[in-house]
């Protein structure tokens, strides 16, 4: 049966499993667009910003499991995609992007809206292609899925010229993949993983720090099961934060430069590391010649280019967190650790991390303490990147897997709206409360109208100090308190805006409106923005420096500018 | 082991538009030194053959390794820097020559087992093959006659019999015609 190229890529998409894409239309890939009527299966939600799209679908994907899917048109439409799909490389989430292109004939000539996509987006996707045929879509789609979707995922851009839209073809469904250099390892070698169980074995101090990877292959259980069945602590990366109940007693917070203190120690003072699913990212090992020197190292990743990259290890095991804990399990011996675990209690009393000073103002922990409270950790939450976001690790308490979406490795300030946007979609029943800083909401904030639009019922909580606040701490403490351009004193008024999407808008400026007012949101049927007015100079403790070790963190404020 | 050393790395890769660029922009992303690179057909229709000669120590070249693997067109990745193997590359020098020093020049040409492919009124183009330290060293020496211009293909390289022995994964390519 003859079909046209833009019916083929919906029918592709279909049959992917593709139910919502985030999308902005224009030139080179309208004729994809005028073909969406004939699939009403196939949800589009017309984003602002392409931005929008490509992060939208990160936070689907991330929500879901499965690829998120966005579509742009050529030249500007696919250069704005391209924070949203290096946010995605960097942190290991699934898309599929569809970019229009200029017709074929024209590639080369410096056409209008014409961007070499497949070019600028090579160091930044896990693959790409250029279709030059409308015979080759179905194949292409199918094989964008796969690889996004397996191995450690990552995002797949497939661009594909406007007259290739409007080409017919006779249509066949897509045969096997060819794909001679693309193999997974999932398995992970058994005279390692018997490797590894000898070394837990032997140990007497172990942690397990547990990523991204354990979200990713869903290996919930599996690892409850290891940490349960040794008595191993678990601490969890900034991406690996909500794999492991931290209402569990083996639960050991999350390390690094503005991780827990006692977290951080006890890595240091573990005679063995699991890291399962993570890779060792420089804002967990410090200066890595001097991290976690005491111990042996098990590395379990799914990306044998992750395994002794910046950090050396014992026993290397390439393959799924999920599958290797399957077949490591049964041969852990049962542990106690009595010792260690207590010496981890001391350590957490010794460093209190989360302890918030008592006062009368309204600080921005306090906010996302009450909200945990309130939530009961029941929620999903989206944050952009900053001291808002390091607030949010450290002070809301995670029980349900897969419910922290934070752009970690890229640190994409703005991923806090259309993030949201997209968790909302693919989970609808969910309660989605994004965390946000007042400077990352305004670098995306025209998604409100996307959520107004699709009546998505988010509730922001702008922890609003008037400050690029992250920014402003490093200036305070490594530069004298030189507040060079972090100032925001432009902001717009948070609920007037919102209302004037016809979204609902509170304003809190004191401690004692802040349950109140959460409470407010939640009962609200529909997107609802809280605007906090907290403290400005309130900092994140504890820090790391960047490049410097655990010994030398920074604990307690060195002048508290906030005071009671 | 740590010291900077060359190391030489073979690829099976897919022969399509852009796997190039994909391979050079990883060299480049990571900040890996690749002091010579050639590509060229292989055996089998549709694949190619890449020798790249990188500068690093072991750790980087391991990690070289696993980013070429990484990419979806490459098929296998070989680092046969410890392996017994040949290498050989292919130079075309152009030396300065008059009738006094042509004799000279001729002599050093024979005993590099190297050919003059052309002549001219004041210069030679001097055709070597062999690996680099030979080609390092012919250029040295015409260097004292004058040398215009240097070509070089990089390095090729394959492993012995007895390495490919032991990891041989298909036949020899028999042509179905072929007496």
């Amino acid at each position: 049966m003859l079909k046209k190229g833009s019916q083929i890529v919906c029918e592709s998409l279909l049959r992917e499993g593709c139910d919502v894409v985030f999308g902005i239309p224009g030139g080179a890939i309208l004729p994809l667009y005028q073909a969406l009527p004939e699939y009403p299966e196939l949800r589009h939600i017309l984003t602002r910003h392409e931005q929008g799209a490509s992060l939208a679908a990160d936070g689907y994907a991330r929500v879901t499991g499965r690829p998120g899917v966005a579509f742009a048109t050529s030249g500007p439409g696919a250069t704005n995609l391209v924070t949203g799909i290096a946010s995605a490389q960097m942190d290991s989430v699934p898309l599929v992007i569809v970019t229009g292109q200029v017709n074929s004939w024209t590639i080369g000539s410096d056409a209008f809206q014409e961007t070499d996509i497949t070019g600028i987006t090579l160091p930044v996707t896990k693959h790409n292609l250029l279709v030059m045929d409308a015979s080759e879509i179905s194949s292409a789609i199918k094989e964008a899925f796969y690889i996004a979707n397996s191995g450690r995922p990552g995002p797949v851009l497939v661009d594909i010229p406007r007259n290739i839209f409007v080409q017919e073809v006779e249509y066949e469904e897509p045969g096997e993949l060819n794909l001679p250099g693309y193999n997974p390892n999932l398995a992970g070698h058994s005279g390692q993983i018997k490797k590894a169980a000898d070394l837990i074995k032997k140990s007497e101090k172990p942690v397990i720090i547990a990523g991204h990877g354990v979200i990713i292959s869903k290996a919930y259980d599996e690892l409850k099961e290891l940490a349960e069945k040794a008595q191993i602590p678990v601490i969890t990366t900034l991406l690996g934060i909500s794999c492991f109940p931290e209402d569990h007693v083996l639960w050991s917070g999350w390390p690094g430069m503005h991780g827990m203190a006692h977290s951080s120690l006890a890595i240091e003072e573990a005679d063995l590391i699991i890291a399962l699913g993570m890779r060792f990212d420089d804002r967990i090992t410090g200066n890595p010649s001097k991290f976690a020197t005491n111990s042996k190292k098990i590395h379990v990743d799914v990306d044998p280019s992750e395994i002794g990259k910046n950090i050396s290890v014992d026993v290397p095991i390439v393959g799924d967190v999920k599958e290797v804990l399957g077949r490591l399990n049964p041969q852990v011996v049962s542990g106690t650790h009595t010792d260690w675990l207590k010496r981890i209690e001391a350590l957490k009393e010794d460093h209190p991390s989360l302890d918030i000073p008592e006062t009368s103002k309204l600080l921005a922990r306090q906010v996302i303490k009450d909200l945990s409270d309130e939530t009961r950790g029941n929620a999903t939450i989206v944050t952009g990147v900053g001291q808002h976001q390091m607030w949010a690790a450290q002070h809301y308490r995670f029980k349900n897997p897969s419910t922290f979406l934070t752009s970690g490795g890229s640190g994409t300030m703005g991923y806090e709206v259309p993030a949201a946007m997209g968790a909302q979609v693919g989970n609808p029943e969910s309660t989605v409360w994004s965390i946000a800083g007042d400077g990352g909401f305004q670098m995306t904030l025209c998604e409100l109208a996307t959520i107004a639009e699709n009546r998505l019922p988010i509730k922001f909580a702008i922890l609003n100090n008037n400050f690029l606040g992250m920014v402003r701490q490093w200036q305070e403490i490594f530069f004298d308190g030189s507040y060079v351009s972090t100032s925001y004193t432009g902001n717009p008024d948070f609920v007037r805006l919102a209302e004037s999407y016809g979204i609902k808008g509170i304003r809190v400026t004191d401690k004692s409106q802040v349950k109140s007012a959460i409470a407010e949101a939640m009962e609200h049927d529909g997107p609802v923005v809280v605007d906090f007015i907290v403290e400005q100079e309130e900092n994140v403790y504890p820090m790391i420096p960047s490049g410097m070790t655990v010994y030398d963190m920074i604990e307690e404020p060195v002048s508290e500018k906030v005071t009671t | 082991m740590n010291s900077s050393e060359k190391h030489t790395i073979t690829a099976l890769v897919e022969d399509r538009a852009g796997v190039l660029n994909r391979i050079s922009s990883m060299f480049r992303r990571r900040g890996y030194n690749i002091s010579s690179l050639a590509v060229g057909k292989s055996e089998t229709e549709g694949l190619s053959r890449m020798t790249f000669v990188v500068d690093g120590d072991t750790k980087t070249v391991e990690m070289v390794v696993k980013n070429l693997h990484k990419l979806i067109e490459v098929i296998k990745v070989s680092d046969i820097s410890e392996e017994n193997s040949v290498s050989r590359e292919l130079a075309l020098i152009r030396v300065k020559c008059d009738v006094t020093t042509r004799s000279e020049i001729m002599q050093i040409v024979d005993i590099f087992r190297a050919k003059i492919v052309d002549v001219s009124q004041d210069t030679l183009i001097v055709e070597v093959t062999g690996n680099e330290d030979k080609v390092n060293s012919l250029v040295d020496l015409l260097d004292t006659f004058g040398v215009f211009e240097v070509m070089r293909t990089g390095t090729v390289a394959m492993s012995r019999g007895v390495a490919f022995e032991k990891d041989k994964s298909t036949g020899p390519r028999i042509l179905e015609n072929a007496s």
